[in-house]
């Protein structure tokens, strides 16, 4: 158990939530007689998730900062319907088509990180209006019809990486971009070694390192052969290839710049972050307006891989989203969360969905299933963190209708601070 | 300890030997309270002596178990396991804040838990009309369906003490019950209680409003650092403030700052006419006219108690993070400055520790690096990305220097003792390199070593050629620390003493009362 730890960090969570993928996936693959881990499988999968995953990645983010967005499947829908009208009606070509579409979302997120940012109306209302909004939006423009989107734009939802160079059975391109992760990989934990080092960190032992870039190499490997060997004209999907540039880029805004920092300074406790000089109207600003662009985004992707837009695009896919991001370690409560972890969960659910279908489980059962998943694996984080909390007094206090927390403008006076001290 | 009277009245209440831990802080230790029946008894201590906790023992907020030593209460030991144990015995304590449910009305409140029901159907005509006489007992003229939002905090006192009456109440315990009121609300509940007492209702009132304990109570316990000093019998002893003072001040100052020679330069930072109304409340004022200023090199202490205004002139003047700023000016080196937002102050050169570690000062979920880079972001990222080696390296030299003691500097603070928290938080704001950093009670919840190694920094910072306001409860450190003692009531600076000139009696003469010295 120690040496898991070592290998995957001290967040419990976060390596249960991988454990619990692979486990999913080695189980679905002796359960469907192999039919899981198969090149075509596989890319369907992709590319039937990569929307709701790219909404994760917002959604991560506006969780951490302590708000929800219940708009997303809405917006989507709205951008997406208005994107094909765009390039039917106007003719305007794809790429700029795509343009003009992330250009609504970035409206569509100022318009609501206007009203909850500034004007202070709980997240929840804000997007739950804009739910009804902008479906409604979305079937007012389209007058409730499906409209087709040219082949063109139809690559960014169900395109594959071309084929190049010479033909050695396997797709060049995605061979390549396996070879440049495992590289990247192998890079950033020598590099990562060598700080620990020269700061006179702690440095993990030589065999957690190895093992760990055993284990992570061997997966992207097999992911690369598994793409790379599929049918004829398939191969890594251009929604995976949005889908890994975002989390590179979102991983790496939210863990390592100061954007990213105080995202998670207001959610983690808003006050002290004001009084350290965050602008914490600013960031939760910028937080709702980055989901809307993202949302319209992952409208466009479904658009294109469903080959034309329609009424009911988008629905549901904000719990999809809430979910995979609790599912992979958020705190209700805000500030805590990552991207890479609501990757995990959004796989999770995926897959999940995906192997009861191959087993020919019901939709229905399928629900029952993916409801118990979620509640279970979050009750394991409160009771997780119920065991760390000492403070009984705390509690007993809530029991008789006092509020131990405090008010944006109250000073505290001895008492909380005693209470707190308990 | 002087003894309590001869003639025999019945004791209704003996707290013995009562002594309450907390990781790292003793709260109470041996104390002991005699309350006799059918009297008022006052207990009187700083803040922080330890009243409060003394009461949460009683009523079993601390449920019995959680503390050493023995409550007997009308002749038997007691052992709540909660508020709801103490409350059925007749135990009712009246808090500071107010418990009550705005949204709801009087009488709703009043029967709050205590439902008069038929046939568990809730009876309302039952409930008008008891809460109409009990109303008419606290005297409050108002119809019972007013919800509570729509009455002032003086009439919501009396609520909770209708409410109290209603559990018939056999010894009511109020916790700074006027320390919100205007004069004459106050005085309306003094006169309440001395009614309650006719009536035969033992209450124990803790107030930090001498010339009122002077008035109603029959005996005094003070408490000092957590032990029971003394119990005075006004009567008797002919009890005035001065004699009250002085046993909750008595303690003599050891040693317990480090020395310090202060090379106090010229004036670089100053108030003017600093006006700031309450955030919600639309005509009261927080901050009324202050003017003062800092020296370069100079720790300035700010003397006042609780809900005086200081930590409200504190954040008022840190980028206005308190309050609706009214008027005034900030001269910094001679010019003058706005210091709009939170950023602009930093920017400027300010520096504010909070009062509230917990819930104002910390991100609880962050580890010690990402706390003391967090208000300086800019000086460890190049072109918005964080350079993770030099966080890194700046936390460690902070760990190291200011001795917090934790295992590395990825270690969350939320599992870090108070003391070391509050280094955290230094170090937090010494990597702004502030020219002015204010102190809000620095050292609350501290145990005495790290307070040593606190007051140490605070010189340090000094002797650098900084400012530095400290804002404190405890007396003895603002005059052990401070070269220069500004006092506080009610939102207005009520005098401004040298080090030489102040000593805690005359700081709390100026803190417990409106301008007496011009």
């Amino acid at each position: 158990m120690n040496a898991l730890k070592k290998l995957f960090g001290g967040n419990t969570r976060q390596f249960g939530m991988i454990f619990a993928l692979v486990a999913l996936i080695i189980f679905f693959q002796i359960a469907t007689d192999g039919r899981t881990l198969t090149p075509g499988n596989v890319i369907n999968l992709f590319n039937g998730n990569s929307y709701i995953l790219i909404l994760a990645i917002g959604m991560v983010l506006v969780i951490i900062a302590g708000h929800i967005d219940l708009s997303v499947g809405s917006v989507a829908a709205f951008v997406g319907v208005c994107v094909a009208l765009f390039i039917r009606d106007w003719g305007i070509p794809w790429y700029l088509g795509i343009l003009m579409g992330l250009g609504l979302g970035v409206l569509i997120g100022a318009w609501q990180g206007f009203w909850v940012a500034y004007v202070g109306i709980p997240a929840f209302i804000v997007t739950l209006s804009g739910m009804l909004i902008f479906r409604g939006a979305n079937q007012y423009v389209g007058k409730s019809n499906t409209i087709p989107v040219p082949t063109d734009f139809q690559k960014i939802g169900s395109g594959y990486l071309p084929e190049v160079g010479p033909n050695i059975g396997y797709n060049n391109l995605t061979l390549l971009l396996g070879l440049l992760g495992v590289g990247f990989v192998i890079f950033s934990e020598i590099r990562s070694r060598r700080n620990a080092k020269a700061l006179g960190a702690e440095v993990p032992e030589a065999w957690v390192s190895i093992t760990k870039l055993v284990l992570i190499c061997g997966a992207i490997l097999y992911a690369t052969y598994l793409f790379a060997t599929g049918r004829p004209g398939t191969s890594f999907p251009v929604p995976g290839l949005i889908l890994a540039a975002l989390v590179i880029i979102y991983g790496f805004v939210s863990s390592k710049t100061v954007i990213g920092r105080h995202i998670y300074a207001v959610g983690g406790n808003r006050h002290a972050a004001e009084l350290s000089g965050v602008q914490s109207k600013k960031v939760n600003f910028l937080v709702m307006m980055n989901m809307s662009l993202l949302a319209g985004l992952a409208g466009m992707i479904f658009v294109g891989r469903s080959t034309a837009s329609g009424p009911f695009d988008g629905v549901g896919w904000e719990l999809d989203a809430i979910a995979a991001v609790f599912i992979g370690g958020a705190a209700v409560t805000g500030g805590v969360g990552t991207v890479i972890g609501s990757i995990v969960g959004g796989l999770v659910m995926a897959v999940l969905n995906n192997g009861l279908q191959l087993l020919g489980v019901g939709a229905d059962l399928t629900q029952i299933i993916k409801g118990l998943v979620l509640l279970i694996a979050v009750a394991f984080d409160v009771y997780n963190k119920s065991q760390g909390k000492k403070s009984i007094i705390g509690l007993m206090f809530k029991n008789f209708g006092r509020s131990s927390e405090l008010k944006a403008d109250e000073t505290t006076s001895t008492k909380e601070v005693i209470r707190e001290g308990a | 300890m002087t003894s309590l009277n001869t003639h025999s009245d019945p004791i209704i209440l003996e707290m013995r030997s009562i002594t309450k831990e907390f990781p790292g802080v003793k709260a109470l230790s041996e104390v002991n309270l005699r309350v006799k029946a059918g009297e008022i008894h006052a207990i009187c201590g700083e803040n922080g002596a330890g009243k409060s906790t003394l009461m949460k023992v009683l009523s079993g907020v601390y449920p019995y178990g959680s503390y050493d030593g023995d409550i007997v209460y009308q002749a038997e030991v007691q052992q709540f396991k909660d508020i709801r144990a103490s409350e059925h015995a007749g135990i009712v304590i009246i808090h500071q804040e107010l418990a009550l449910i705005p949204e709801l009305s009087i009488m709703e409140n009043i029967f709050l838990g205590n439902e008069p029901t038929k046939r568990g159907v809730i009876n309302w005509a039952e409930a008008r009309t008891r809460s109409t006489e009990l109303l008419a007992r606290v005297g409050l003229r108002e119809d019972p369906e007013t919800p509570i939002k729509e009455i002032g905090v003086g009439k919501q006192q009396l609520v909770e003490i209708a409410k109290a009456l209603n559990k018939s109440v056999k010894l009511l315990i109020l916790d700074e019950p006027t320390a919100a009121l205007n004069e004459s609300d106050s005085q309306h509940l003094l006169d309440l209680m001395l009614g309650l007492k006719g009536r035969g209702i033992t209450s124990i009132i803790i107030s930090h409003k001498l010339n009122e304990i002077e008035q109603i109570a029959d005996s005094i316990t003070i408490i000092r650092d957590g032990k029971s000093i003394e119990t005075l019998d006004v009567k008797a002893d002919g009890v005035d403030e001065d004699r009250i003072i002085k046993g909750m001040v008595g303690r003599t100052l050891e040693s317990r700052f480090p020395d310090h020679e202060p090379k106090i330069g010229e004036v670089f930072f100053e108030v003017k006419n600093w006006n700031v109304g309450h955030p919600q409340v639309q005509d009261r004022m927080v901050c009324k006219n202050s003017n003062f200023f800092v020296r370069r090199g100079e720790i300035v202490g700010f003397a006042g108690l609780m809900g005086a205004g200081r930590t409200e002139l504190a954040r008022s003047v840190f980028g206005r993070s308190y309050g609706r700023f009214l008027s005034g000016q900030i001269h910094m080196d001679g010019k003058d400055v706005e210091l709009k937002s939170v950023k602009q102050a930093i920017d400027a050169g300010l520096g504010y520790v909070t009062e509230d570690r917990k819930s104002l000062g910390l991100n609880l979920l962050d580890d010690i690096k990402a706390t003391t880079v967090s208000a300086n972001l800019k000086k460890v990222s190049n072109h918005n990305v964080i350079d993770a080696n030099k966080v890194f390296t700046v936390a460690e030299q902070y760990r190291k220097s200011l001795r917090t003691k934790a295992p590395s500097v990825e270690e969350g603070v939320a599992k870090l003792s108070g003391g070391n928290q509050q280094k955290v938080v230094l170090a937090k704001w010494m990597f702004t390199d502030p020219e002015l950093l204010i102190l809000d009670e620095p050292t609350r919840g501290i145990d005495v070593g790290a307070k040593y190694e606190i007051y140490g920094i605070i010189q340090q910072l000094a002797n650098q050629g900084k400012g530095v306001i400290v804002i404190s409860s405890e007396l003895p450190e603002l005059l052990g620390l401070s070269d220069r003692i500004y006092t506080i009531f009610e939102g207005a600076i009520t005098g401004v003493l040298n080090k030489d000139e102040a000593s805690q009696e005359t700081l709390m003469k100026l803190m417990t009362s409106a301008r007496k010295s011009a």
